[in-house]
């Protein structure tokens, strides 16, 4: 008997007067990757903030293993092994990739700025570990030749898979993709895609993706939540919910009588 | 009571200072969201150039007025067009160094300049020392005039700002920068030179306050210190809002002349600094501010 | 050039990456012990100037370089460390106690003038900052029972354990040995999780916490560690000048230590020690240089500033990486030579990114 990783109970918020996500509630098992799609404005991202933590929601909440995290602050959450990635890509920019990746490690370490300072031996050990495990990742995702470059001079695609390399650097159980493929060409869509599938069965993690590439969508995701206005549509597999009246007509405009 | 009204009307005068160069700022950030840390030092020039006009040339105040003003617009805009136009889009903190720096420069240029120096000039305004009893003479309220001509003139330029904004091209163009200079700049606003004009119109107010604050104070080249308090100022209006920096530099005026009166020796200095602080702790948005949480 | 072929893990975080580092370290700390020797008096007592300023620099660096938080009031720290210096010495408390008790005063205060920075950010925090800076200088005049007031205190000369620091050539020890630790403190945080922590927070805040980042804990370690810095380097400024009055602690102070930072470069820790370095040359150069000037533009006590002033300007105009940057790019086209191209540290236009959210 399996519970559900992560829960949305009757999540909303509302900005003003502006109800960005309004009683939404879904729940997102072990091992999937659900979607969730809908036009710009239908509170996708909105979502994401608030299972990250970094909103807090009007009313309704958000349960991680049965935990309520929609009152924690972010670096909490994330310490209970949720990682996110950003739609506009938020990384360190003056930092190099190794750099990046390491900051992943942040929540293992057990020391403080007094063993930093001095760099004892449990600093240089721990040190070490981490380099060891981020390599891992870095094998993972085929980025060993922008291992010590700086992020501002890299280009967009690698920028993107260095994103999904400091999330994964974090060993999350659940990670949350805010549009994985946008900005990306066929090409580095298709790796994207690959790294998911790879993501979800090799290293058993949970995904929670927000993405348009409906071709994206319907290769890897197990379940697909719609949502419009800050509302849900429709949840179901890809093929349901792709066929739904209500989704066509969302994306497509209301129909002319 | 009358005491109390006596310091309130001193303090909402040093106020006015304090919002005009606040005003400066506010122009500033909300067109290009840079702050410009040599405001002060602007009104500073201002005061000489003031200076020179009436004492070295010989204007009327009048004429010295206006002179300074135009002066004050063209440092403004050649400020912006030398230095401030080639930072366009690096990092808010790279163009707040360089105005620090500018500041910096400013105070010792102009020791170096003859006649200017490192003294004190008292500004010959015609209504120098002179004062107005409100209320009976010897009894009432005693304002002096130097206090009621700031108060004024800062009425005056505040409606002929809001006219401005509100029904010339120019204004509403200048407006629509400070909303979204992406934006502005589809729409074909040419915004390099909009920002050069509020340049120009920032510094002006400056050398307005220049103008104002020198029968009080001194022209001298550390003047331009008191631009300092202008940052709480526009703190507590809330740092992107025009009537906001005018409630928050009649505040700071006001809480500092109270201060002076009422508290020991030395809080009258630091009582702008106490009420920021408080202010940024318990609403950090200004009593006016907008929201400055950043979208990912 | 040298192509680094790493094999180890240990080479990454090795504070010497290669062979022609440690080599050239070790000659800088050979000419280090031998300088007193080398150079005069004068000298050697401006090169401990640059030492003590390189430690409050180190700091303001660890703070507004590597965390992104920008102090106005950094000063007010220095004064915490000098006072404190001042006040423990007069009441008979031996160096080796009161240095460390004039950082930890120092870093408590960061501490408090840290907390800000917990609600707001960027120009708000600097403007507290500056609020702050004010608010502890008017303190130290109003303490007149511990500080002296406007009038000062004065300092003891200094004996640590029957040796007398009074000396130039001890002290220059001192402060050297002093400031060499310091650096190599800051080093060792920079490679690790708390460095690494400082520098997430500096480049995305919102990431830094999706990473698990504690904000408020990390920002307020940077001040608490920046302030503590300046703190040390405020008992030794107080024992070099001897007497210490509260307008060498004011807002110009401030103003010139983020000068000296930003011409050494921001971001690294080499240019909070060339910034200082310098600041004190070109200070010697126009001190030396008045004399050859007409007496109408020599004897200018504004020429000082102005000369700073446009050196500041013209390292933000044209390089913004500081004395440190432009050192990189000589580097670079020596090692390169012929190859070197114009343009190859070009730095990328970009539109003005709005943090504004409506």
């Amino acid at each position: 008997m399996t519970a559900p990783m992560l829960q949305a109970v009757n999540l909303s918020v509302h900005f003003g007067g502006l109800k960005a996500v309004n009683d939404v509630s879904f729940d997102v098992w072990p091992n999937e990757v659900f979607s969730l799609i809908g036009p710009n404005g239908a509170g996708k991202t909105t979502i994401f903030n608030l299972i990250s933590a970094l909103y807090r929601p009007t009313s309704g909440e958000v349960r991680f293993e049965g935990e309520v995290i929609s009152r924690m602050p972010p670096h909490v959450v994330a310490r209970h092994g949720i990682a996110r990635t950003f739609q506009n890509i938020e990384l360190f920019e003056h930092a190099t990739v190794l750099q990046n990746l390491l900051v992943g490690r942040h929540c293992y370490r057990h020391t403080g700025w007094m063993q930093d300072l001095l760099f004892t031996g449990s600093v240089r050990r721990a040190e070490l570990e981490f380099r060891r495990q981020v390599e891992e990742v870095i094998e993972f995702l085929d980025l060993q030749h922008y291992r010590d470059s700086l992020v501002v001079g890299l280009p967009y695609g690698v920028r993107k898979v260095v994103e999904l390399a400091r999330a994964l650097s974090m060993r999350p159980r659940l990670l949350l993709l805010d549009e994985p493929s946008s900005g990306l060409n066929t090409e580095e869509t298709e790796d994207m895609g690959f790294w998911i599938e790879d993501i979800k069965a090799d290293l058993g993690i949970t995904v929670i993706m927000v993405e348009h590439d409906m071709g994206l969508v319907s290769r890897v995701s197990d379940r697909v939540l719609a949502l419009n206005l800050g509302e849900v549509l429709t949840l179901g597999t890809p093929e349901e919910v792709q066929a739904h009246p209500g989704v066509i007509e969302a994306y497509l405009g209301g129909v002319e009588q | 009571m009358l005491q109390l009204l006596q310091l309130i009307v001193s303090g909402a005068a040093i106020g006015c200072i304090y919002a005009l160069i606040a005003l400066g700022f506010v122009l500033i950030y909300k067109a290009t969201e840079t702050v410009n840390f040599a405001q002060g030092d602007l009104m500073m020039i201002g005061g000489f150039i003031g200076l020179s006009a009436m004492t070295v040339i010989g204007m009327p105040f009048a004429l010295a007025f206006v002179v300074t003003i135009a002066a004050m617009a063209l440092v403004g805009m050649g400020t912006e067009r030398l230095v401030l136009r080639p930072l366009l889009g690096q990092p808010a903190f790279t163009v707040v160094m360089i105005t620090i720096g500018l500041g910096y420069l400013a105070r010792g240029v102009v020791t170096m300049i003859p006649y200017w120096g490192t003294e004190t000039h008292t500004l010959p305004v015609p209504w120098k020392d002179e004062v107005i009893w409100i209320g009976g003479e010897g009894s009432g309220l005693v304002v002096s005039v130097e206090h009621l001509v700031i108060i004024l003139a800062t009425i005056a330029l505040v409606a002929l700002l809001y006219v401005f904004f509100r029904y010339t091209r120019l204004g509403i163009a200048m407006q629509a920068t400070s909303q979204n200079q992406l934006a502005a700049f589809y729409m074909g606003i040419p915004v390099r030179r909009v920002n050069m004009l509020i340049w120009g119109l920032s510094s002006a107010i400056c050398g307005v306050a220049g103008l104002l604050l020198a029968p009080i104070t001194f022209v001298h080249a550390n003047m331009g210190f008191v631009g300092l308090k202008a940052f709480p100022a526009a703190v507590v209006g809330g740092f992107g809002s025009i009537p906001g920096a005018l409630v928050g530099g009649l505040v700071i005026g006001i809480v500092e002349s109270l201060a002076g009166f009422y508290l020991p020796e030395g809080f009258k200095d630091i009582a702008a600094y106490v009420v920021v602080l408080v202010m940024l702790v318990v609403k950090p948005n200004g009593l006016f501010g907008e929201n400055l949480t950043k979208k990912v | 050039m040298h192509f680094l072929f790493k094999t180890r893990y240990e080479q990454d975080i090795a504070l010497f990456k290669h062979g022609g580092q440690r080599f050239w370290y070790a000659a800088l700390a050979v000419a280090l012990l031998a300088a007193p020797w080398l150079l005069s008096e004068y000298t050697l007592s401006q090169i401990t100037f640059i030492g003590i300023y390189a430690i409050v620099c180190l700091g303001l660096m660890l703070l507004a370089g590597f965390t992104g938080q920008v102090s106005l009031g950094h000063a007010g720290f220095l004064a915490m460390g000098a006072y404190t210096e001042a006040y423990l010495q007069a009441h008979g408390w031996p160096f080796v106690i009161s240095l460390p008790l004039a950082a930890l005063v120092a870093g408590i205060t960061g501490i408090m003038i840290g907390l800000p920075a917990l609600r707001v950010k960027g120009l708000y925090l600097s403007i507290a900052t500056l609020a702050f800076g004010f608010i502890l200088e008017q303190a130290v005049v109003s303490a007149e029972g511990i500080t002296g007031g406007n009038a000062g205190l004065q300092l003891d000369k200094l004996v640590i354990a029957g040796v007398d620091f009074d000396d130039g050539t001890n002290f220059y020890y001192l402060v050297t040995f002093i400031a060499v630790l310091c650096v190599l403190g800051v080093l060792n945080l920079l490679r690790s999780p708390t460095g690494r922590a400082f520098v997430a927070i500096r480049d995305s805040e919102v990431s830094a916490q999706s990473m698990g980042i504690n904000l408020a804990h990390y920002k307020t370690t940077a001040f608490a560690l920046s302030a503590a810095l300046a703190g040390i380097a405020g008992a030794l400024y107080a024992h070099k000048i001897r007497i210490i009055t509260p307008d060498q602690f004011g807002f110009l102070q401030s103003i010139e230590l983020l000068m000296m930072v930003v011409i050494g470069g921001l971001g690294s820790i080499q240019g909070a020690i060339f910034g200082p370095a310098f600041w004190f040359l070109v200070q010697q150069l126009i001190v030396t240089g008045k004399d050859w000037l007409p007496p109408e533009l020599g004897q200018q006590t504004g020429l000082q500033p102005t000369i700073f002033g446009i050196i500041l300007v013209a390292i933000v105009l044209f390089e913004p990486l500081g004395l440190y940057g432009r050192w990189l790019k000589f580097r670079t086209f020596l090692e390169i030579f012929p190859f070197y191209r114009k343009g190859m540290f070009k730095r990328q236009k970009s539109y003005m990114k709005s943090e504004r959210m409506k």
